[in-house]
């Protein structure tokens, strides 16, 4: 398998390893691919035009993963592993170890990191940047994509073994971004990311501007694991939604229901404990017992 | 003797079913005594099934001299059943392991909820045997796995198993997840097992799991009969001041096997050969590193580069 990057740079000797962007790890990624290809198209006309910073080197790789993709998998179709709990990898290692530690010895010396990830269940998040509490973090740097939320959630066990982690733990400023969808394309989510994007790099001074004005960005909110609430099912059954990522609610509104599989009838009201805006709304339809079916971030 | 089978965890299905979490208790002994207790575990990973027949000869052989049970044995024969209906490792609907999802939480998804109740019900427990089968591109000699930190609590009682094989490893923390972790962390001994391969039975290594657990029995006080081998008795060998190797694919192709597995080979025998259908082509000879034991072999013959082919008992370490 061949993994492609593409290399950006504003000219000068020996040029700064700046800006690592990684798109799909994972086969079912098509949006974080989308995404690195609108990155990709405006970078070229952005260096064609001079304009990206002198001694700065940008590099995009749109997926470590082609392979799945090609099989319509979501891991690594023999042994069914991710790439993503594979980092920093290891060159004697199984295939998917050694994948890890190719791409991660190719982008772990940049200064800034940016993964652009999909979340284990299936569904749509408000628009955010992702970071792991490790002690390294950089949350006010963060605020610099202009998204609406910078989310900084407490590690797992499993978490150590992901790109952004071990980013991290290299002392490059690593940023994992949402961008709602994963499987299916989202046009505007793709629009979204690459503004992101290219308004983090003008901010760091990687770009003098952009091929065209960019877009203001919005305030972020800083929000930790404490400040965003799940609402999970108490029974399994049928997820209808009532209303869906960004809106506002308050504490007691109706978000959704599950219903009965057969008669239709309500199991379930699903109410919004607190008041804030809907952070994550699972796809659905089938649900189980106990599952995060929304999240909202706490106002 | 007294058997009853019991729901450790019961969760409903989105459309008209309910997952159940099974285990089957064999009581016998003094009522008033404190009885001790053994817990056998499988059936974690959906595609593992040596612990089926296990489970299944466990119970078997308690049920043809039921005055020799002294104590509790519980077996969990289906940690996670819908993996095991649907021929799947991990659990459907989830793309989950569940062996990294433990201590589980009882407010948590409904696979922290079954995580959580099989530790509950585990409590109390004064070992644990936790069965595993590889996965369906090794094949393993019976052997326990045991964390180097624990070492020293489990390393005699692994030894009474009747395994061929004791590894003991070096902490990782994403084992911290595993169902042997959280129960040992909790001051209940337990031991993971490794032997065969996923989705078959390996009957010679079944019979010689059984007796080393009819053998730990006896030692526990749970079980009063003399005789518990019915198959060869077994001596363990330990990994501890010795290099484990790891043999990787150099080239993808297909894998032939020539080295008998679980057999001493010399350093440069030929373990196997890695070929290419389309023109006919040996592309790599897979030669043993060093003298020592092959105690896991490439079953699934499909590589890739990387993918594991062998892991060999070396020397001392150097």
């Amino acid at each position: 398998m061949r993994i492609t990057a593409y290399r950006f740079s504003g000219g000068g000797e020996n040029p700064e390893k700046t800006m690592a962007i990684v798109g799909a790890t994972r086969g079912n990624e098509a949006q974080q691919m989308y995404n690195c290809s609108q990155i990709i198209a405006r970078l070229k006309t952005i260096e064609k035009n001079g304009l990206i910073s002198e001694g700065k080197e940008i590099v995009v790789i749109p997926t470590v993963n082609n392979f799945s993709m090609n099989i319509e998998k979501r891991f690594w179709a023999m042994d069914n592993t991710d790439i993503n709990r594979m980092f920093p990898g290891y060159n004697l290692g199984e295939t998917t170890q050694r994948i890890a530690y190719s791409v991660f010895e190719y982008v772990k010396d940049f200064k800034y990191g940016i993964h652009f990830t999909s979340h284990y269940r299936p569904g749509r998040f408000i628009p955010h940047v992702r970071m792991m509490h490790t002690g390294y973090e950089d949350t006010e740097m963060a605020q610099d994509f202009g998204l609406p939320y910078v989310y900084v959630r407490n590690s797992k066990p499993y978490d150590t073994t992901t790109l952004n982690y071990n980013w991290q733990i290299w002392e490059t400023h690593a940023f994992s971004l949402y961008f709602g969808a994963t499987a299916r394309i989202n046009e505007e989510a793709g629009l979204m990311a690459d503004e992101t994007v290219l308004r983090f790099m003008k901010k760091q001074g990687i770009i003098k501007d952009a091929e065209r004005p960019l877009m203001e960005g919005e305030e972020s909110r800083l929000v930790r694991s404490r400040d965003i609430v799940s609402v999970r099912t108490a029974v399994s059954g049928v997820l209808h939604k009532s209303l869906h990522v960004n809106a506002e609610v308050e504490s007691g509104n109706l978000l959704g229901y599950i219903l009965d599989p057969y008669e239709g009838s309500v199991l379930q009201p699903l109410y919004s404990p607190v008041k804030g805006r809907v952070f994550f709304t699972a796809y659905g339809p089938y649900e189980y017992e106990g599952s995060m079916v929304f999240r909202i971030a706490r106002e | 003797m007294r058997q009853r089978v019991e729901v450790v965890s019961s969760v409903a299905l989105p459309v008209d079913e309910t997952l159940e979490i099974k285990r089957c208790r064999y009581i016998g002994g003094d009522k008033a005594a404190r009885l001790k207790r053994l817990s056998i575990v499988t059936g974690t990973h959906g595609d593992e099934l040596e612990g089926q027949y296990v489970a299944f000869m466990v119970g078997e052989r308690i049920k043809k001299h039921p005055e020799l049970l002294n104590g509790i044995v519980d077996i969990y024969p289906a940690a996670n059943p819908l993996g095991i209906d649907s021929i799947q490792r991990g659990i459907p609907g989830f793309d989950l392991d569940m062996n990294r999802v433990f201590p589980g939480d009882s407010h948590g998804t409904m696979v922290d909820i079954m995580a959580g109740d099989i530790i509950e019900s585990l409590n109390g427990s004064d070992l644990v045997l936790d069965i595993h089968a590889s996965n369906i591109f090794l094949r393993e000699m019976p052997q326990a796995r045991i964390n180097e930190n624990m070492g020293e609590a489990l390393l005699p009682i692994a030894e009474k198993l009747n395994l061929d094989f004791l590894w003991v490893h070096p902490n990782a923390t994403v084992l911290e997840s595993t169902l042997c972790y959280s129960l040992n962390i909790k001051n209940i001994p337990c031991v993971v097992i490794e032997a065969g391969v996923g989705m078959r039975i390996t009957k010679e290594y079944c019979v010689q799991l059984t007796d080393g657990i009819f053998n730990i029995m006896k030692d526990m006080g749970i079980w009063l009969g003399d005789d518990v081998f019915e198959g060869k008795r077994h001596c363990s060998i330990t990994s501890e001041g010795r290099e484990i190797v790891f043999l990787n694919a150099s080239c993808s192709g297909v894998f032939i096997q020539s080295a008998e597995h679980a057999s001493y080979l010399k350093k440069n025998d030929v373990i196997g050969r890695i070929v290419k259908p389309l023109t006919g082509e040996v592309i790599d000879e897979v030669l043993a590193p060093c003298d020592g034991l092959l105690f896991t072999v490439r079953e699934y013959p499909v590589v890739y580069e990387g993918s594991l082919i062998a892991r060999m008992l070396g020397g001392s370490k150097k």
